[in-house]
């Protein structure tokens, strides 16, 4: 008896956990129209996405370059180092760009929005603001929620174009392969719509993904110094799991049958 | 001047994305605008294609001139038939033009290559929906080595 009661529970409390989740996305998502609030989701912008740029062009510039040491090691066995263009491109577009992104993005701004939304809370800043009438979803989640959507596609957009010219420093500049067939190989290789703008699609599911779980696990904490720490953790370690997790299913989807 | 730096560097992160995606589509991806361009349509039937696929190119010598846009089988005959997209700028072949399936480089992908014939009096020029008559088939590595193992066999 007391074994099917403890199911129930667990079920019960991790639907109303979704549920919760739901709402307040959905919340989140009705603020939209509110002019006013473009210019709080601009600093937002600022906070999630510019305050990331250096970490991730700065990771995006290593991956490219390591990928263009390994894959020069494998290729040039074979002669097929003009190759090194789209292999370089094709997996940074692809898989790299947006997962590695999402990836850093999940600790370096999601981790924050957690806390600082947590914190709101156990400082019954929100609490305050429903006191004067003002909707914590809007003025608090929505902005962040959309800077996580609008930052999130262009880090990765970023990242792959450092790490192209990261690997081309190597290939080209440093290993000698010829910098004509990196370029038109790779031109003839990747395409538009096929490969960068799903490398965008991926992004902004991850984007999603990321910032929902960010933003409701502060906003849902329990409002002690331990709730909060026990919520960025989570934050970091669910976030980068659904990534993973759905960067396999979307890959599928995408790209895994012609 | 707290909100200023904000709106400066929020518009700097979007110049730099910008500049990714230039970046991206023009020097990485293939345009799409060229493969968009106008374009006519011809048929060849072979009797094998290969390792042939959609979107592979149609070149003359060595350049683009379109690309494979649908492989399906005949009813009648039981032979592939290759749907054409040559782009209108390289218009005028004459009917004598024959199409041939090419592989580039040892390993590399199969490629459609089309070697455009004399034009002289009485030929016309293809037009759009025509079938090339002059098709020669993929080489498949299999059937070759089969017939120089069965050449060895009957020499000795």
């Amino acid at each position: 008896m007391k074994f099917f009661q403890s199911i129930g529970a667990k079920t019960l409390a991790k639907l109303s956990t979704a549920g919760r989740a739901a709402l307040m996305l959905f919340g989140a998502l009705v603020a939209v129209p509110k002019f006013k609030n473009v210019s709080l989701t601009i600093r937002q912008v600022y906070v999630v996405g510019v305050q990331s740029l250096l970490i991730i062009i700065v990771s995006g510039l290593f991956i490219g370059m390591v990928m263009a040491l390994q894959g020069y090691t494998i290729l040039v066995d074979y002669g097929a180092e003009g190759s090194l263009g789209p292999m370089v491109a094709l997996s940074l577009l692809r898989e790299l760009g947006p997962v590695v992104t999402a990836l850093l993005f999940a600790g370096r701004a999601g981790s924050a929005l957690t806390a600082e939304i947590g914190l709101m809370k156990a400082t019954e800043q929100l609490s305050s603001m429903e006191m004067m009438a003002v909707d914590p979803l809007r003025r608090v989640v929505a902005p962040r929620f959309w800077a996580g959507m609008i930052s999130m596609p262009m880090l990765a957009l970023i990242f792959s174009a450092v790490g192209i010219l990261g690997g081309h420093m190597v290939g080209v500049d440093w290993l000698g392969v010829d910098a004509g067939s990196y370029w038109s190989i790779m031109q003839s290789t990747v395409e538009w719509d096929k490969d960068v703008l799903n490398g965008v699609i991926k992004s902004l599911v991850f984007a999603l993904v990321v910032t929902w779980i960010a933003i409701f696990k502060g906003y849902d904490s329990i409002p002690t110094s331990e709730g909060i720490s026990k919520a960025t953790t989570e934050t970091v370690v669910f976030s980068s799991l659904a990534v993973l997790g759905l960067d396999f299913v979307l890959t599928a989807l995408m790209f895994g049958i012609e | 001047m707290n909100k200023y730096k904000t709106e400066l560097m929020v518009g700097v992160f979007v110049v730099l994305t910008i500049g990714a995606i230039l970046l991206l589509a023009l020097k990485v991806a293939n345009q799409t605008m060229a493969t968009e361009g106008d374009t006519y349509t011809l048929y060849a039937k072979f009797d094998n294609i290969g390792g042939l696929k959609e979107r592979s190119a149609v070149k003359v010598g060595g350049v683009t001139v379109g690309r494979v846009t649908s492989i399906s089988l005949d009813k009648e005959d039981y032979t592939p038939v290759v749907e054409l997209s040559i782009y209108q700028q390289y218009a005028d072949f004459p009917e004598t033009s024959s199409v041939s399936i090419l592989t580039s480089g040892l390993l590399g992908e199969q490629y459609v290559g089309f070697q455009p014939g004399f034009s002289f009096d009485g030929v016309a020029n293809l037009e759009d929906g025509d079938y090339l008559q002059d098709t020669k088939s993929a080489l498949v590595l299999e059937d070759l080595i089969g017939q120089f193992l069965f050449n060895r066999g009957s020499d000795e």
